[in-house]
């Protein structure tokens, strides 16, 4: 009989870390001790607290293991399955009573205000085992509307629950589902699920995916039933092996299982899913791109109206939701609108999934109630800033969403107040900076990611993109003129108002909200030629303090480009004409003779 | 028709349901700039210039694109307010930003769609100068590239993909770095173009044109050991006076070949001539592989770049094309061999030029099997815009000239062979002298209507004699393949096929001059300048090829007869299966 279920995280960033070696060398020393009639690894999705990983938990004790190795195997299994002592030098500092006992995971501050919806079989069930997911309810709803509602009842469910898109836009999902709900059973139609998640930080589509493959499955099949479709298509980046590979076994065992196919559950109900798969171009996450992608040709966003909704994948009337968006339906469909309604604000309702990353203590996935307020997620759940430093601001919504300072930390996190100070939801990247970035630097990073990313159809954003980055380049580099902040606004004004697709149309947002928030960083880099954070190089110069110096030699001999001259003893010198700003120096210097400014 | 009210700039309009926000602008004599856009051929919404402001349901004004934007009842359109003109000023000086933006040298300068908005818009300089991208200009084929003036409008890319479902051409990278260009990096004439020349006249700029050919004529005309002549065809009479700011759809004939005589040609003649000649060895091909079991349906071979298009795409209907050659390269043949010896002229010292609407021909006149009297039957083929330009360099009015006529003994075209320039055009010039030679009375009424018209494809049956005769005629080379599968599945039994490489035919060769979206929004050029051949048709003496006098002199005095030994040394060629 098993007593001991071992949950070996197998999510991308965990497997990266080793966590496939864990696993095998888990099953192997298990085996070894004869231990396996009683003790189970299970391969499961992303546990979430990634900056932890590799993550292994022992239930029933609920044992929180971080950072482990396969060295650490033969340890666990003798002390912990054998003899019954967790080995308390790798249990997580949070759940580790006083006593030594083990404390919930759910009471950590990680976990603790997190409320996991469409998250909530990732790190729990072992993905490619379709009977862990109908163990916890899967493809109930989808038997609940097939054989209890009619389509309009399931669109009507989903209105009611005020669901809105998941990767970024927030458009009502039950309004998508209604325009494209016409002529039923007369027209082709499909269902497209979007997984080109291409924001740089943001994995909760490739999570969900990788840890939970059956609810999108199901999601999609429920929406077709509900638009009468009976085609499905998820588009995702050929970049996630791992969910590429977990969305295959999973369509083939719900296929195996009657769940995909035809007469699904024996109602006459047909749908079938096939994948796409992605070159990895971030245009390619817009939705008409993305249909185009999928039809084979080149990449490149079309014109709306005629929305997808009417007129769509191979010009057909077509509902495309993100993955955590179609995450969130078979639950809304199972509990209720209602059930939906009580979470989060007057228009954002449920819960929304953030990548945590940048200058955060716990990087990792976190899935919180709309309306959580951005300290709640970077200060509690996040863990703070670490090493000390302060918070400066955060980007949400990647290189299309705009930064968030300090002073707007206790914003409720939704839709519209993201919108309304500047930002956006975005697919739920959330990049925190600390007092150490630029924002001038940062602009420029993410301005960077879209002019290279840019499909280049349209001129705004094919032109205009890199003339702003041109422009940024030129302030980092000292040379700016106070008219280039100008410039910056009127031509970021531009390609917003006239860019063909939502990623021209954002790409400017970085440059806007810092513009907004952070002028004087911008000022101080065009009239005092000083990067106050430090960051540009062109505007700094490394010094050595005579005082300070003890002539030690140690920066001239790690200087890569000779730089440094001094005899022993005697206080040294840089030549900035030499110097590149390395930094080399500054991090050898025992004396902290070395500053820059 | 379902109509929409529609308030543009406070006045309101009744517009036909479904139409555009451009469209309805410009039905109220509006003009919304546009780039990108080409009615039916590239409605993609990516230059953004067209952006104008509007309001539907009461809700604040808005920026859309007016090319693709659909009117919906009640809508407010603002199309020119401070807003909108500075939005269309940055978008210039955007393009202008990465343009080579040497006007002075461009072959399209004040034809250029890009310099005209930029006068309108009182854009000389850009205020957002950056790094430019540097293009090789691709010179490997008669149609030449300079991506350094390209504004990736993408018109050119639709009208290969779109209209004419080649595709040799598409974007390649991407962001700032996209470049128009073929799969592989691969240069236009290492590819399976077509030469259409579709894509030129597609083109708002000067990124791309013909290749120039009109220095080899200069040093031939100035070299006094030299016989030069030029034939012009059908086409181009109707088109030159676009050159010269006369409407589409005015027949410039009398005027054309006044200008070219004082270009300094020793003859100037009538390419309706060889048209008249191709009908003679064409019908009596057709007739032959009836009577003789040869391969049919037979197509004819007129158009070079429905030719390299056969080759290319459709190897396997090689042996269905009929061998004469083009009435471009009958004519240089018969004047380096029949008129030659008649002159006591060597062929080297004939230089022979052919004014045509097409691109294709510049290819042609350098394929094998083109050399009757051992030199290229054609020296130099030229469009009618270098037709033009060459005409306005060397000084002459054009507009003030008095008509003339084609020079003997090569001026005489029969009605005919004049509208061999418009779809469906060499199919009626066949019928009427098959029908003739086999009935052997005169026909009753010589139009034959079911092939006229600009359709992509047109289907007729006809019974000449004892004979029952179906016909195909196709324009375009999408509309080709569409009759090439029809055929090849079995599902198209026709005897005879008339296809041109361009839609519409001659007429709309790529060689013509080109005009503005704008234009070609308002106007089917294709119908305008297709009536004037056919006019010319009916006002002709001479409206069968098989009673052209001249035509008839040859056979007397060289050939003997239609397909003779003679004839197939002269006025026939062979093909390449050329493949993928």
């Amino acid at each position: 009989m098993i007593r001991t279920h071992v949950l070996v995280c197998g999510g991308t960033g965990c497997t990266s870390s080793g966590s496939v070696k864990i696993h095998d060398a888990l099953v192997e020393e298990i085996a070894k001790k004869g231990l396996e009639e009683e003790v189970k690894v299970v391969g499961t999705g992303c546990f979430g607290l990634c900056a932890l990983g590799p993550v292994v938990i022992v239930y029933p004790e609920g044992t929180f293991y971080s950072c482990v190795t396969a060295e650490d195997v033969p340890e666990i299994v003798e002390e912990h399955f054998l003899k019954g002592r967790p080995v308390q030098r790798l249990v997580y500092h949070e759940t580790k009573a006083a006593d030594g006992a083990t404390t919930s995971l759910s009471e950590t501050s990680f976990y603790k205000k997190q409320k996991r919806i469409a998250l909530r079989n990732c790190g729990v069930i072992n993905p490619e085992n379709i009977d862990e997911y109908i163990a916890m309810d899967g493809y109930q709803a989808l038997g609940k509307v097939l054989t209890e509602m009619t389509p309009d009842d399931v669109i009507q469910t989903i209105l009611d629950s005020g669901l809105r898109g998941r990767g970024g836009g927030g458009f009502p999902t039950g309004l998508k589902w209604k325009f494209a709900s016409g002529n039923r059973g007369n027209v082709q139609k499909y269902v497209a699920c979007n997984a080109d998640e291409g924001d740089p930080g943001a994995f909760m589509d490739r999570s969900i995916l990788e840890g939970d493959p059956h609810a999108v499955l199901e999601a999609m099949a429920i929406a077709g039933y509900a638009i009468g479709a009976d085609r499905g298509f998820i588009y995702v980046r050929a970049e996630y092996p791992i969910a590429i590979n977990r969305l295959e076994v999973a369509i083939k065992q719900a296929r195996e299982y009657g769940l995909l196919g035809n007469d699904i559950f024996g109602t006459g109900f047909n749908f079938d899913i096939e994948l796409r798969f992605g070159a990895g171009a971030f245009v390619c996450g817009e939705e008409t791109a993305l249909m185009t992608s999928i039809e084979g040709n080149r990449g490149e966003p079309r014109p709306r109206p005629p929305f997808p909704a009417v007129k769509g994948l191979f010009g057909q009337p077509t509902v495309l939701n993100n993955v955590e968006t179609y995450a969130n339906s078979p639950q809304i469909i199972l509990k209720g609108a209602d059930w939906f309604t009580s979470m989060g604000t007057e228009k954002s309702k449920g819960t929304k999934v953030f990548a945590l990353g940048g200058k955060i203590t716990n990087t990792g996935l976190v899935e919180v109630p709309m309306g959580t307020t951005l300290r709640e997620v970077i200060e509690e759940i996040g863990g703070g800033i670490p090493n000390g430093k302060q918070f400066k601001a955060a980007q949400t919504g990647g290189p299309s969403g705009g930064c968030i300072p300090a002073s707007l930390i206790d914003t409720p996190i939704d839709y519209d107040n993201l919108l309304a100070i500047g930002s956006m939801m975005g697919s739920g990247g959330l990049i925190v900076m600390d007092e150490d970035t630029c924002m001038v630097d940062l602009a420029r990073f993410f301005l960077d990611f879209t002019v290279d990313e840019s499909c280049g159809k349209c001129t705004p954003c094919r032109i205009g993109t890199r003339r702003l980055l041109e422009i940024l380049d030129k302030i980092i580099a000292g040379n700016g003129e106070m008219e280039d902040l100008d410039r910056l606004e009127e031509l970021s004004n531009y390609i917003k108002s006239a860019s063909l697709c939502g990623l021209g149309q954002t790409a400017p947002n970085p440059v806007l909200s810092t513009l907004r928030y952070f002028r004087d960083e911008y000022i101080a880099h065009i009239v005092d030629k000083k990067c106050p954070a430090g960051v540009c190089k062109s505007l700094l110069q490394y010094t050595i303090d005579p005082d300070k110096c003890k002539g030690c030699t140690l920066c001239a001999r790690k200087c890569p480009v000779n730089a440094i001259s001094g005899t022993v003893k005697q206080p040294h010198v840089i030549d900035t004409a030499k110097c590149i700003k390395c930094g080399a120096c500054m991090d050898s210097c025992k004396f902290k003779a070395i500053y820059k400014a | 028709m379902e109509t929409i009210s529609v308030k543009i700039n406070g006045v309101s309009y009744d517009v036909p349901k479904g139409s555009t926000v451009l469209e309805a602008a410009r039905a109220a004599k509006i003009d919304i700039p546009t780039l990108c856009y080409l009615k039916d051929i590239n409605e993609i919404g990516a230059c953004r210039l067209c952006l104008v402001e509007v309001s539907e349901g009461g809700r604040p004004f808005r920026l859309v694109t007016a090319c693709v934007y659909p009117c919906t009842d009640g809508m407010e359109v603002l199309t020119s307010t401070p807003r909108i003109n500075k939005s269309r000023k940055t978008n210039l000086e955007l393009l202008l930003s990465n343009h080579d933006r040497k006007c002075l040298s461009c072959v399209r300068s004040t034809t250029c769609e890009l310099q005209k908005l930029c006068l309108e818009y009182g854009v000389d300089e850009t205020r957002f100068s950056g790094e430019k991208n540097h293009y090789e200009i691709d010179t490997a084929s008669p149609i030449i590239r300079d991506n350094n003036k390209c504004i990736l409008c993408r018109r050119c890319v639709a009208a290969c993909h779109n209209v004419q479902e080649i595709g040799v051409i598409g974007a390649n990278n991407r962001g700032f770095d996209t470049y128009i260009g073929s799969a592989f990096e691969a240069k236009l004439g290492e590819t399976s173009c077509v030469n259409c020349g579709q894509c030129i006249v597609a083109c708002p700029v000067g990124a791309l044109y013909e290749r120039d050919d009109t220095d080899k004529i200069r040093e031939a005309l100035a070299d006094p050991s030299k016989h030069v002549f030029i034939c012009t065809a059908p086409s181009v009479r109707t088109q030159i006076g676009e050159c010269f700011g006369y409407e589409p759809g005015t027949d410039c004939e009398g005027k054309m070949v006044a200008a070219l005589k004082r270009l300094g040609f020793d003859g100037v003649y009538d390419m309706n001539l060889t048209a008249d000649l191709t009908i003679m060895e064409e019908a009596t091909e057709f007739l032959g592989r009836v009577k003789n079991g040869g391969v049919l349906p037979m197509i004819t071979s007129c158009s070079p770049g429905w030719i390299k298009y056969c080759e290319h795409y459709y190897p396997e209907f090689t042996e269905n094309l009929s061998t004469c050659k083009s009435p471009q390269q009958m004519f240089g043949a018969v004047v380096k061999t029949y008129y030659a010896e008649k002159m006591g002229w060597d062929p080297k010292d004939v230089f022979f030029v052919s004014a045509i609407p097409c691109t294709a021909k510049k290819f042609e006149v350098g394929r094998p099997g083109q050399s009757a009297a051992g030199v290229p039957d054609v020296d130099v083929a030229v469009t009618t815009r270098e037709l033009g330009r060459m005409i306005s360099t060397a000084g002459i009015d054009f507009r003030a000239l008095d008509d003339e006529c084609f020079d003997n003994p090569f001026d005489i075209g029969s009605g005919a062979g004049a509208i061999f320039g418009a779809t469906g055009g060499v199919m009626e010039a066949a019928l009427r002298t098959a029908a003739e030679v086999i009935e052997g009375k005169p026909l009753e009424k010589l139009e034959f209507d079911d092939v006229r018209g600009v359709e992509g494809v047109k289907l007729a049956s006809y019974k000449l004699g004892d004979i029952n005769l179906n016909v195909a005629v196709a324009s375009g080379t999408a509309n080709a393949k569409k009759v090439l599968e029809a055929v090849k599945a079995g599902e198209l039994d026709v005897q005879f096929i008339e296809i041109m490489a361009c839609p519409g035919g001659c007429v709309n060769g790529g060689g013509q001059p080109i005009q503005p979206a704008s234009v070609r929004m308002a106007t089917d050029l294709r119908k305008v300048r297709a009536a004037v051949l056919y006019n010319d048709d009916k006002t002709s003496e001479v409206r069968k090829s098989h009673e052209n006098l001249a035509v008839q002199k040859l056979y007397d005095e060289y050939f003997g007869e239609p397909n003779s030994h003679k004839a197939h040394e002269v006025l026939h060629t062979h093909y390449i299966k050329r493949g993928l």
